[in-house]
């Protein structure tokens, strides 16, 4: 029974080694790469990554994929932009109807993939294409941010020790992190994604509401991308219509290296957490370096991807085994 | 099939009636023109992706990376022709001789088709996963091949592979139906067709009856590069040169959606090749439609997705079920 558990955590426990493995490898060979700040902008700079992610933990914990999640931060961008800067809405409200056309969304794709059985690829692509067309047709142009209120979030942090500061976005970043992972682990909704992803004939034989948790979890990942797209548009001060292209593959990078099973039921919104830093810190490390070019990055993460997979092909194999 | 024949059939009947000079073709330096030889000719990439792509979908399967092979494929070829100095492949001596240029290309695709397959087939991964690996490193290789640079070459042999023509008939058209038609004789000619049809409706009951499904995956995967690869030659010889960010770039969608359109199962099984180069002439005919009548482009993504998610709705037997329900209903 022990070595099972062993084996059940083997996934979070190789994310957690490769991750500290990194960071001192980075850490020994760039000058000041250990320093408070560096470590304080991984959360700043992959915020909107981290928001994202952990949205799509859930969608993937029930066997699912979202693909619009990369379309979702352009047009929620470009939607608070337009509002606020060409239209002079209050940013607040901006950002409150930013949010509402997530969870629509979100509404839209849980309810063909729960109630028709639609293939949840297909219907988030066709999501994707929906974001990216409405976006663009809001505006092609980027459309810079000036309104004083959002400009004082952009720039808005609180001091710590060491030179290091938390800005909004990362204190955001860690809220959702924190709900996350108190969702997933003590709420019968957090129990009802598991049991979808370990077997959904199963889960609706326990009598589990599984169409409505479906729905939920698309919600939830459409409002995540959604925030995810506010926060970016914060960072970056502007909103773009094709901001955030191919993010949905840097989110399930993240996802899948986090030691998530694709196939869904076994997974965890920490590890997310602990992907998104492997992700920052590969960054990172190839902006120290200096001479690597950004495509090194692309790379290196498919690299690692291929590795995780094959590792978790593995695991899964292992476990047949056992149980067999 | 017959739903995209009857859209086809009413977009072309209103551009009959509202969009003048539609269906006008003349004949200029011994090359047809026109805005229905355009629409072929635009869709030829996207033919091609799908007749690979649904021979991937027949066995259950998915090809996420095509974009990103036809970018890679471009970046090859791109370099081997205009020979940057500190490029990679200058090693490889193809010389200026174009069938060497393109075989090694072609080589490079075949390679990217394989490297999936072997993923699929051999270490079981899922279809998304396995090809989605391709998806993110390959647009990051083929930067590297280019050293992240826009590959600009001037090659007229080479760049009549999309932009020339034979007998009339520009030869992206002619290389998306020769495709088309290799497998379809192939597909119903051969066993080949009926052995992926089995892979895709009963992996067990298939390998129970004898046909090694590995090998069928495999193969399936590889053709689908080969597509791609041949798409991404006609792009990067269209343009003339290789932009590693935006060649083929959301291709993939447009392929797998191609495939939905055309009634191939996205579970796998029977799989249509004439239904999947309508449902890619649909879509190209939609957004030359769209951009004639002046509409904004981006309304094609739009109406791309609500089209998606139509044809997805009716294929699903839950839909089905209630539709029909409901008929009952009102009958009784």
């Amino acid at each position: 029974m022990k070595r099972l558990i062993t084996r059940e955590r083997l996934p979070i426990l190789a994310t957690s080694i490769v991750c500290l493995g990194l960071y001192l490898l980075s850490g020994f060979n760039f000058e000041g790469f250990f320093s408070l700040r560096v470590a304080f902008n991984f959360l700043t700079d992959n915020a909107f990554l981290g928001i994202i992610a952990v949205g799509l933990t859930f969608v993937i914990l029930t066997g699912g994929i979202d693909l619009s999640v990369g379309a979702m931060v352009g047009l929620s961008g470009i939607l608070v932009a337009f509002l606020v800067d060409s239209k002079h809405w209050n940013p607040i409200a901006a950002m409150a109807i930013a949010l509402g056309c997530g969870a629509v969304l979100g509404l839209m794709h849980g309810y063909l993939i729960a109630k028709f059985e639609l293939a949840p690829f297909l219907v988030t692509l066709a999501g994707l294409f929906l974001c990216r067309g409405l976006a663009l047709w809001i505006s092609k142009a980027s459309i810079q941010i000036k309104d004083p209120l959002m400009t004082d979030m952009a720039s808005f942090h609180v001091g710590l020790p060491g030179g290091a500061s938390l800005s909004l976005s990362s204190i955001l970043f860690i809220a959702v992190l924190l709900i996350a992972i108190y969702a997933s682990r003590q709420t019968t909704f957090g129990r009802a994604v598991f049991a979808i992803g370990g077997g959904k004939q199963s889960a609706v034989l326990m009598g589990l509401r599984v169409p409505q948790t479906l729905i939920l979890v698309y919600m939830l990942s459409g409002v995540c991308s959604a925030l995810g797209g506010i926060v970016f548009a914060i960072y970056t001060s502007s909103g773009n219509a094709i901001g955030g292209t191919g993010m949905e593959l840097d989110a399930i990078a993240a996802v899948v290296v986090g030691g998530t099973l694709l196939s869904g039921g076994y997974g965890s919104i920490l590890g997310t957490f602990l992907g998104v830093l492997i992700l920052a810190i590969i960054q990172t490390a190839i902006t120290f370096q200096g001479t690597l070019s950004s495509w090194w990055t692309k790379i290196a993460i498919g690299t690692l991807l291929l590795i995780f997979m094959l590792m978790q092909r593995g695991i899964v194999k292992a476990t047949e085994r056992t149980t067999a | 099939m017959a739903i995209p024949l009857i859209v086809l059939a009413a977009i072309l009947l209103f551009d009959l009636f509202f969009t003048p000079g539609f269906f006008s073709l003349e004949i200029r330096d011994g090359r047809l023109y026109g805005s229905l030889i355009d629409v072929v000719n635009r869709a030829a990439p996207v033919m091609l992706l799908s007749v690979g792509m649904t021979l991937v979908i027949a066995t259950g399967g998915v090809d996420l990376s095509v974009g990103a092979v036809m970018a890679i494929v471009g970046a090859t070829s791109a370099c081997l022709i205009a020979k940057p100095s500190g490029s990679i492949l200058s090693g490889i001596p193809v010389g200026t001789s174009i069938p060497a240029i393109i075989a090694v290309s072609l080589g490079v695709a075949l390679i990217c088709g394989l490297f999936n397959g072997v993923l699929v087939s051999f270490f079981s991964f899922q279809p998304i996963v396995a090809t989605l690996l391709l998806m993110v490193a390959g647009r990051g290789l083929a930067q590297l091949l280019t050293d992240g640079q826009i590959i600009i070459f001037t090659n007229p042999g080479f760049a009549s592979m999309g932009s020339g023509a034979w007998f009339g008939i520009p030869i992206p058209i002619w290389l998306a139906v020769g495709m088309f038609g290799l497998m379809g004789l192939l597909s119903r000619r051969t066993n080949l067709g009926l052995f992926v049809e089995a892979v895709g409706s009963n992996p067990v009951a298939s390998q129970l009856s004898g046909i090694n499904a590995r090998t069928i995956k495999l193969a399936v995967y590889a053709i689908c590069g080969i597509c791609a690869g041949i798409a991404g030659l006609i792009g990067t010889a269209d343009i003339k040169a290789a932009d590693a960010n935006n060649a083929g770039l959301y291709l993939e969608l447009d392929a797998i959606l191609a495939v939905a359109i055309g009634g191939t199962s996205m579970a796998g099984g029977r799989f249509t090749l004439a239904g999947s180069l309508i449902g890619a002439l649909l879509m190209q005919t939609l957004a030359t439609t769209i951009f004639a009548r002046g509409i904004t482009p981006e309304a094609t993504l739009v109406l791309k997705a609500l089209i998606v998610v139509g044809v997805c709705l009716f294929q699903s037997p839950r839909f089905q079920a209630r539709f029909q329900h409901r008929q009952a209903g009102a009958q009784g």
